[in-house]
């Protein structure tokens, strides 16, 4: 059922959110609720079909929720442009950089436990 | 000219913002290309229809305030592909939480470096650090450190673009050639759109890199205010 998956998800943001408050908002509280839902699904509280419908429709559509977000460019155009060559460089270098160290780490650890 | 009225109100702009994701899934499918992103073609339809009908940007993001709402249990969400991959986390768990840290350390230390070196503000820095993660995530940090979410947005999805065309390329360079590996570094540097390349590698490679992205979400939950406070931006 549709609103028994969206009532779960929206408990656990909740519950997120209360933990995030006592915590000085160190961490935003849908992250700490999606981690919650982890738990839930792990220790059996939650079944993973009542939440799959809702949750599955989310994760797959992500794209349109951030849509209207987007159009706020428009406004940033102005501050944007001055930088933008700046800005494309640093998103380039950077992301090469996650790339490549995330990988190497991996594979050198997983040789290591195969020697 | 058209009447304003018929389009000034929260159900045509709705209406906007959900036949133009169609619209860009539809052509997305029509083409076959893994690269072509919805959004290529819904942001460039809305501007036009905001255009046209002349209404103002403000408005539209005003009436989407439904949408922007679905990003919180959006990022909830992700727990449900968490679990589902708990196998691989639980096999590899040491590894796979070793590379995904540096991964994020990388990725938010390099945006501060880089962007010191090229004399950007601290709002490009704030908005650009959660930039290797899924977007939803990425809004919500940039939102609790004091970013612009429409410019992290916007760095996300070029993020995900420049990952997922160099990686093969990258990953091929520097000899990275276990699956998990490359999963995880698809996933963790490009998010959705290097989980869709990975994809295309092999099975592990994209059971890996969808979980890779909800990993770095949480990984760089964690460093990114620890790295701010001590560097106190």
């Amino acid at each position: 059922m549709i609103l028994k998956g969206f009532f779960i998800i929206l408990l656990h943001w909740v519950a997120g959110n209360v933990i995030s408050a006592l915590a000085a908002d160190f961490i935003p509280g849908s992250i700490i609720g999606m981690l919650l839902l982890l738990c839930s699904l792990l220790l059996g509280l939650v079944k993973d079909d009542d939440v799959r419908p809702v949750a599955g429709f989310l994760t797959d559509n992500m794209t349109i929720f951030f849509l209207p977000a987007f159009m706020g460019i428009m406004d940033l155009w102005g501050i944007l442009k001055l930088d933008l060559l700046a800005w494309i460089a640093v998103i380039i270098l950077s992301t090469v950089m996650v790339l490549i160290s995330t990988g190497i780490v991996q594979q050198l650890l997983e040789r290591r436990k195969n020697l | 000219m058209m009447k304003t009225e018929f389009v000034m109100n929260m159900p045509f702009m709705l209406m906007l913002t959900i036949g133009s994701y169609l619209l860009g899934l539809w052509v997305k499918k029509k083409s076959g290309l893994a690269l072509l992103h919805p959004f290529l073609i819904s942001i460039p339809v809305i501007i036009m229809v905001l255009k046209v009908t002349d209404v103002p940007c403000s408005f539209y993001m005003e009436s989407n305030r439904l949408i922007d709402f679905m990003l919180g249990p959006c990022v909830v969400s992700l727990g449900l592909l968490l679990y589902d991959h708990r196998h691989i986390i639980r096999r590899n768990f040491l590894s796979i939480m070793s590379a995904v840290m540096t991964g994020s350390v990388v990725g938010v230390a390099s945006v501060y470096i880089l962007s010191r070196l090229m004399g950007l503000d601290d709002i490009f820095i704030l908005s650009l650090e959660p930039k290797s993660v899924t977007t939803p995530i990425a809004m919500e940090l940039s939102e609790s450190i004091g970013g612009n979410i429409s410019l992290t947005a916007v760095s996300v999805v070029l993020c995900g673009f420049i990952g997922a065309v160099s990686g093969p390329l990258c990953l091929q360079l520097f000899r990275i050639k276990s699956p998990v590996a490359k999963g995880l570094a698809m996933g963790s540097a490009a998010h959705g759109l290097g989980t869709a390349r990975a994809v295309e590698m092999g099975a592990i490679e994209g059971a890996v890199s969808g979980l890779a992205i909800a990993l770095m979400g949480v990984m760089t939950a964690l460093i990114l205010p620890l790295f701010n406070s001590i560097l106190s931006l």
